[in-house]
């Protein structure tokens, strides 16, 4: 498997996404720059990292959803490539268009950082079928912008499309029907706030996070 | 020419911010404020001399960049 993690400034969760695919997979993982034309070929997973792209200036995620790199992730995208966006990376996704929605302040206004329990809405995902017949996943959440919104009819035709992947089993956020992660109608992107990166190890408290990625080792 | 352009979220969108800064003012005495929204001017110079062309370009700089137009409305103002 060959992946890349996309490092934007202030980005700061992108050495532990690289950890985290590496040591959940095998895989060899490429860091790429912002200002970069081009991505290295036959990727089998781009990666959006967390932290605070551009120092969340204007909105989370806003302009990073316009760097150069983001154009060829998308194309990458329209071409099948599997795109996982993670917490900052989450709201960059939606900021850029490839996925539905926004992340909006976090109901309470307080920074949300702890293991929060997810029901495993669909198991039969590219990115959740290692979890095999699992149907919770514990992660670690850490944000203050995220609880997902969309308008009343992007939201039911989310759920109609069965878009929604992960649901809190206890909403830390204010997120429109709990939800905490979903995937593009094409089945290859997928937005969530959790933290698969910082649960891929039982000494993290968790080991779900590998299943994710390990899930796209079926894929690659 | 100055353009200035306020982005707040659009109604119906929960404001959390606006609802701390309501209930602050509450408790201090200010009872008659309701509806409070929390938003952002972005002010800069334009070249150009032609203020409707002027506006037309603000339009598509915030629906390219300074609003984000699922949660947020704006509002422009060319002077």
């Amino acid at each position: 498997m060959k992946a890349a993690v996309v490092v934007f400034p202030g980005s700061n969760c992108d050495r532990d996404c690289k950890v985290a695919v590496e040591r959940s997979t095998g895989a060899s993982v490429h860091m790429v720059w912002h200002a970069e034309t081009a991505l290295p070929p036959d990727l089998d997973l781009i990666v959006l990292p967390g932290g605070f792209s551009y120092g969340d200036y204007l909105r989370c995620g806003a302009m990073a959803a316009l760097s150069p790199v983001m154009a060829e992730v998308r194309k990458a995208a329209e071409r099948g490539v599997a795109v996982v966006g993670i917490c900052n990376g989450f709201q960059v996704l939606c900021e850029s268009g490839l996925l539905p929605g926004a992340l909006l302040r976090n109901s309470a206004l307080k920074y949300v950082c702890k293991p929060v329990d997810l029901d495993i809405v669909r198991p039969d995902t590219r990115f959740t079928r290692a979890f095999g017949s699992r149907r919770r996943a514990v992660m670690t959440v850490g944000n203050g912008e995220g609880a997902f919104f969309a308008d009343a009819d992007t939201l039911s035709r989310v759920e109609g499309e069965g878009q929604v992947v992960f649901r809190y089993a206890d909403n830390p956020n204010g997120s429109l029907n709990d939800i905490a992660g979903l995937i593009n109608t094409g089945g290859n992107v997928l937005g969530l706030m959790p933290h698969p990166d910082r649960s891929f190890e039982a000494e993290l408290g968790s080991a779900d996070g590998a299943l994710l990625f390990q899930s796209l080792l079926e894929t690659a | 020419m100055r353009a200035r352009v306020h982005v707040f979220l659009k109604a119906g969108v929960l404001d959390v911010q606006g609802k701390a800064v309501e209930n602050a003012l509450h408790g201090l005495g200010w009872s008659g404020v309701s509806d409070v929204r929390v938003g952002k001017t972005v002010e800069f110079d334009l070249a150009g001399s032609d203020p409707a062309a002027a506006e037309g370009e603000v339009r598509r700089m915030c629906e390219t960049l300074l609003a984000n137009t699922v949660i947020e409305g704006y509002r422009i103002e060319v002077v």
